[in-house]
């Protein structure tokens, strides 16, 4: 069985590529502990938050970002990796990953895998530096909430294969950065709470409940408190099927965009 | 998870059919509400007089003493039926009150009227008014019963009172606006908190000699929202739990060193508080909020926040078992 050879090799390159880029370790920590450190401090809710669950009681907005800030270092890693995939296609070596005798759907799931592995390991990262400065949760939390950063970090990452299944040139990426990430993660929980949105426009409210990345954000923040938030998890889990098959969809070169390009 | 009695009665456990509870005033709705500790939930909503503000169990726990206010009067409850047995002569405005360690006599702030009522809770009389600052309010009898305190909001004051004459035998300035006092290691100490002047002062009660004073600073809120109202005592009186009205935070505070260790984040304008049986959790009434945050004492943490009725303002701990 070549599979399991497969993946181990495709995650440890993931894993290679990510410890030499040191630049990049430290970028995907800084920005989280920037927002949480400085912005969070800014806009500082001294006086605390309304309760909404799974909060049983009042928070600080420090201890409210966290969760968004979790979705972030996953939203970011996954784009990063959509632009890892741009540069291997420009380089060549995506072309001698596709042609491996194993079907396009596994190399593509092993590539899937690989970065959200590498995405959990800097939200661990994140939180542990965060821990330091005295934002924690129950210690349990830590451990549930794994598997929603799995399942995160897999839409994420999907939505990333799709997205770099469509980018010609690594200059575009410019354009993913305006379109995606930020329109996802500004019009989203993670920085305020949706009853806060519903306060200054019902449409951003809407706009903000209808987008993913608030379902991966608020299945998280359940997560961290030991809790399942059923229809975020459905709508990632959905979310994740129709990203993955777009991204199979587009690398499939009988039919996808690939063809188109070569 | 099975809650630890429904595990009792899963397993034929026969034990008591109540849990502990915290009796809570709510200002603006004339009401009490009973929180069940087990649960942390509100399990009763009992009607009272207009107002009602300070309230207190006799030590026995067999009545409730509530003051309502804007009644003029102290009304006296069955805590088992939640009915009105009948009511005290209070003088105007009763706002605070303490009970005295005999268990007969309530010593109340008249807000009003700038006096300091004892009433006989047996017979039912008033049997000494004594005239003190303006706007009495925080209420205090030490544990050999000899001397009482009334703090007066507008005057700055701690007045002195012998319970055996009822009469005044000492009066020492403190900051601005007294709201609470209360006697600590055995008698001792005198604690009183000063809401505008954002301190608490601690006295040498065999002296009357102010022996330190403790400031607090909540990172993020302005020292003018900063404001000590009312605090209580760990086991053994070795922390302070201070409530801090609008800052929405309570102090702890180490009664050693006087200290403040940590603060912790509970609703909005905490006003007083009250422990379980054992002094492990904490409940805080948070006025405009409306609402009362339970604290894990050792954790220093909130763990939960209850909603009660609008305005709480005191809190009462009553055994069941």
């Amino acid at each position: 069985m070549r599979w399991l050879p497969a993946l181990r090799a495709i995650v440890a390159r993931e894993g290679l590529r990510f410890i030499h880029q040191r630049e990049r370790f430290i970028s995907a920590l800084v920005r989280p502990l920037v927002w949480l450190l400085v912005f969070a401090a800014g806009f500082r809710a001294a006086l605390g938050l309304s309760i909404t669950p799974p909060y049983q009681t009042y928070i600080t907005y420090e201890t409210y970002i966290v969760p968004g800030l979790c979705g972030m270092v996953l939203l970011f890693n996954g784009m990063q990796s959509s632009l890892s995939l741009v540069y291997d296609r420009e380089m060549g070596s995506m072309r001698l990953l596709l042609t491996s005798p194993l079907p396009r759907w596994w190399l593509l799931t092993c590539k899937l895998l690989g970065s959200t592995v590498i995405s959990i390991c800097q939200v661990y990262a994140f939180l542990a530096i965060a821990a330091l400065f005295g934002i924690t949760v129950a210690p349990l939390g830590y451990l549930t909430v794994l598997p929603a950063l799995l399942i995160a970090g897999l839409m994420l990452g999907a939505l990333g294969l799709a997205l770099s299944s469509f980018i010609k040139q690594l200059e575009n990426f410019a354009g993913v950065m305006n379109f995606v990430i930020f329109p996802m993660f500004f019009l989203s929980s993670a920085l305020y709470p949706l009853w806060k949105m519903a306060e200054s426009s019902e449409l951003l409210h809407d706009i903000c409940a209808a987008n993913r990345f608030t379902h991966a954000v608020e299945l998280i923040r359940f997560a961290l408190y030991s809790e399942i938030n059923l229809p975020a998890l459905g709508w990632t889990f959905l979310a994740t099927a129709v990203f993955g098959a777009a991204a199979l969809w587009g690398y499939d070169p009988a039919r996808g965009l690939i063809r188109k390009r070569s | 998870m099975l809650r630890p009695s429904l595990l009792a009665l899963t397993l034929g456990l026969t034990g008591p059919a109540f849990a502990d509870e915290i009796w809570i005033s709510n200002e603006k709705d004339d009401t009490l509400s009973v929180i069940d500790i087990e649960t942390l939930e509100v399990v009763r909503t009992i009607d009272v007089g207009e107002r009602p503000r300070g309230i207190t169990f006799s030590k026995d726990y067999s009545v409730l003493y509530v003051c309502a206010s804007d009644s003029d009067t102290v009304q006296v409850i069955d805590p088992d039926t939640g009915k009105v047995l009948h009511e005290l002569p209070s003088g105007e405005d009763p706002e605070q009150f303490v009970l005295h360690p005999d268990n007969r006599h309530l010593y109340i702030a008249n807000e009003d009227d700038a006096i300091t009522t004892v009433v006989d809770t047996e017979s039912r009389t008033v049997v000494a008014q004594i005239d003190v600052g303006i706007e009495p309010e925080g209420m205090a009898v030490s544990p050999d019963g000899k001397i009482a305190i009334t703090t007066s909001e507008t005057t700055n004051m701690a007045h002195w009172i012998d319970t055996e004459k009822q009469e005044l035998f000492a009066n020492t300035l403190v900051d601005s606006r007294p709201r609470h006092a209360e006697f600590v290691k055995d008698g001792t100490e005198l604690w009183v908190s000063a809401e505008i002047g954002g301190t608490i002062s601690v006295f040498d009660v065999e002296t009357q000699t102010e022996q330190a004073k403790i400031d607090f600073e909540v990172d993020g809120v302005h020292p003018d929202r900063v404001q000590p109202v009312g605090f209580e005592l760990t086991a053994g009186d070795t922390h302070a739990f201070v409530a801090l009205g609008p800052s929405n935070h309570v102090a702890v505070v180490n009664a050693e060193t006087y200290e403040v260790e940590d603060y912790i984040l509970v609703g909005r304008r905490v006003w007083h508080m009250d422990f379980n049986a054992d002094r492990s959790l904490l409940f805080t009434t948070n006025g405009v909020s409306g609402d009362v945050t339970v604290i894990d004492v050792a954790a220093r943490k909130a763990l939960k926040t209850i909603k009660v009725g609008r305005f709480p303002w005191g809190a009462a701990f009553r055994p069941t078992n």
